[in-house]
């Protein structure tokens, strides 16, 4: 399978690298939009050096972390934000009388090299924040680290699946999950406790944002030595479960279009 | 004129159809409302002398902001079906109305962005309005300032439909378009005061950014609307967005010369 993933990699970089210009082009579009919301971070910053009690330094540090996991999850899951268009024009269907994985096709269909801009932003603000925050690394505050990361890309690639799904169901994309993936990678730049408790009472429980971005970042940050921090952006991963059974739900009744 | 006239009333009356997508966009609009004005909160709490509006009127702006996506923002209004015609040749069947392309798109631009504004706008007012006081949306002032608004938003409306021309026609002399888009709707975005409203750009850039076309787009009649924005400064500042109308409405006429002499029909 991983051999078979390999194959589908190389073939889509090289069909990328045919329109170098554009692709170019188009990823630094992409970063553009990322760096105009890390602009408003700066110009907020310089007004009111703090928000709440973390430093500007802290919220790039949390910021670069949620982004790469959102970038990361943008780039190999991308297939599901066009499952819409591969149910109209009959691809799922060819896709399902191959014996591989469903799902596995889907993701290997379509790699969205163009988040390499964002991508790069991210691992920009990532770094600056690691130096700079002023955290005492330890070898169990850079486990965290990479548990961060490892969850965000997980919990936004299940909420991808889950807007797949629901293509199952309505034939065509819903914009209102925009605000589950979009909406929650640009609001999740600031630790989630600076919203409130209802909002964070929500993002612990109803969609786990929290579990990989406020409550190890305040491990990370020092301000809770609770050792279940480490480990919640791994619990968060209970997300895919709902999101991979409404997907289930949604190919066991699939009727094709016949297109 | 009347066949511009007939153009605007049958992009208006179609944009009204998608009533369905209107309502999803709604609440993901109210949601990311919500997100936006608990931050803003939040760094009111942290440090409330300096912030540079009043809270009330900042709620104000985002709820407006939201409401009214469809029409200022770039994106809102831009029509794909006009780089596909440029991209894959379809301009042609056009070329050959007796009528101008660019007053032609520029019609089906505002009547697209009005249309779909209207939809969206009526749901984001109700229901924010009837918010607890610092958060939700408060009425304007008095009349007079409620009628400026109303003036200045039409205004807005003509810069963002003249800019969009000018991206329109900028793509006759680029091969890809996606590059041009993003490029400048991030660009457009920022500079209007979308990411983060003009009165919390730092000194110096501000004033440059109230000088650039974006900022006659949003931050003007979203800020005239609660009085934040008031006296010569906003004579000031509504004398600015005509300019701006008449500027970009010039350069996007000279771009499309330009692009149409260069038109070359290969038949087929």
């Amino acid at each position: 399978m991983l051999r078979l993933y390999k194959k589908y990699f190389s073939i889509h970089l090289k069909s990328v690298m045919q329109y170098k210009a554009s692709f170019f082009i188009t990823m630094t579009g992409n970063f553009l939009t990322q760096f105009s919301v890390f602009l408003g971070l700066l110009f907020m910053f310089q007004r009111f050096r703090r928000v709440k009690d973390f430093s500007f330094q802290e919220v790039v540090l949390c910021y670069g972390i949620l982004l790469l996991g959102f970038q990361i999850s943008q780039m190999f899951a991308s297939g599901f934000k066009v499952f819409d268009s591969m149910i109209a024009n009959g691809q799922f269907d060819r896709i399902l009388t191959r014996p591989r994985n469903e799902i596995f096709q889907v993701l290997a269909s379509r790699i969205d090299f163009v988040r390499l801009g964002g991508m790069l932003q991210g691992a920009v603000m990532f770094v600056y924040g690691v130096t700079q925050a002023q955290v005492e690394w330890t070898a169990l505050r850079i486990l965290t680290l990479c548990f961060m990361v490892i969850g965000g890309a997980v919990v936004f690639s299940a909420i991808f699946l889950l807007d797949g799904a629901f293509a199952f169901f309505t034939l065509e994309g819903l914009e209102f999950m925009n605000v589950f993936s979009y909406g929650a990678s640009e609001h999740g730049k600031y630790p989630l406790g600076i919203y409130g408790k209802g909002m964070l009472t929500f993002c612990t429980f109803a969609v786990p944002y929290a579990l990989f971005q406020y409550y190890p970042l305040l491990f990370l940050l020092g301000r809770s030595d609770n050792l279940w921090f480490v480990f919640l952006p791994l619990v968060s991963c209970w997300f895919v479960v709902p999101c991979w059974l409404v997907w289930r739900l949604g190919v066991r009744r699939y009727k094709s279009t016949g297109s | 004129m009347k066949k511009y006239l007939s153009f605007f009333r049958l992009r208006f009356a179609m944009s009204l159809q998608y009533r369905v997508a209107a309502l999803a966009g709604v609440v993901c609009q109210f949601f990311w409302g919500a997100m936006a004005i608990l931050a803003f909160h939040a760094f009111y709490e942290t440090d409330p002398s300096a912030f540079p509006m009043d809270f009330q009127a900042t709620a104000s702006y985002i709820w407006l902001q939201q409401g009214l996506l469809a029409m200022l923002a770039v994106y809102g209004g831009i029509d794909a079906k006009v780089f596909e015609s440029i991209q894959n040749g379809n301009i042609v069947y056009e070329l050959c109305r007796p009528v101008s392309i660019y007053s032609m798109w520029f019609a089906n631009n505002l009547a697209n962005r009005l249309a779909r504004a209207l939809l969206r706008l009526i749901p984001v007012v109700v229901v924010a309005s009837l918010l607890p006081a610092p958060f939700g949306l408060m009425a304007p002032p008095d009349i007079a300032t409620g009628l400026l608004f109303v003036l200045s938003l039409m205004l807005a409306l003509w810069v963002v439909a003249a800019f969009t021309l000018v991206v329109y026609n900028v793509t006759f002399f680029t091969i890809s378009d996606r590059g041009v888009r993003l490029v400048s709707v991030a660009l457009s975005d920022f500079l209007m005061g979308a990411v983060v409203p003009l009165p919390f750009f730092p000194d110096g850039f501000r004033q440059f950014a109230e000088l650039l076309p974006f900022s006659c787009m949003e931050n003007v009649p979203l800020r005239v609307y609660s009085g934040d924005l008031a006296g010569p400064e906003m004579v000031r500042a509504i004398l600015l967005q005509i300019f701006w109308v008449f500027a970009l409405v010039l350069i996007g006429k000279v771009l499309e010369r330009k692009a149409l002499k260069r038109v070359v029909v290969q038949g087929g």
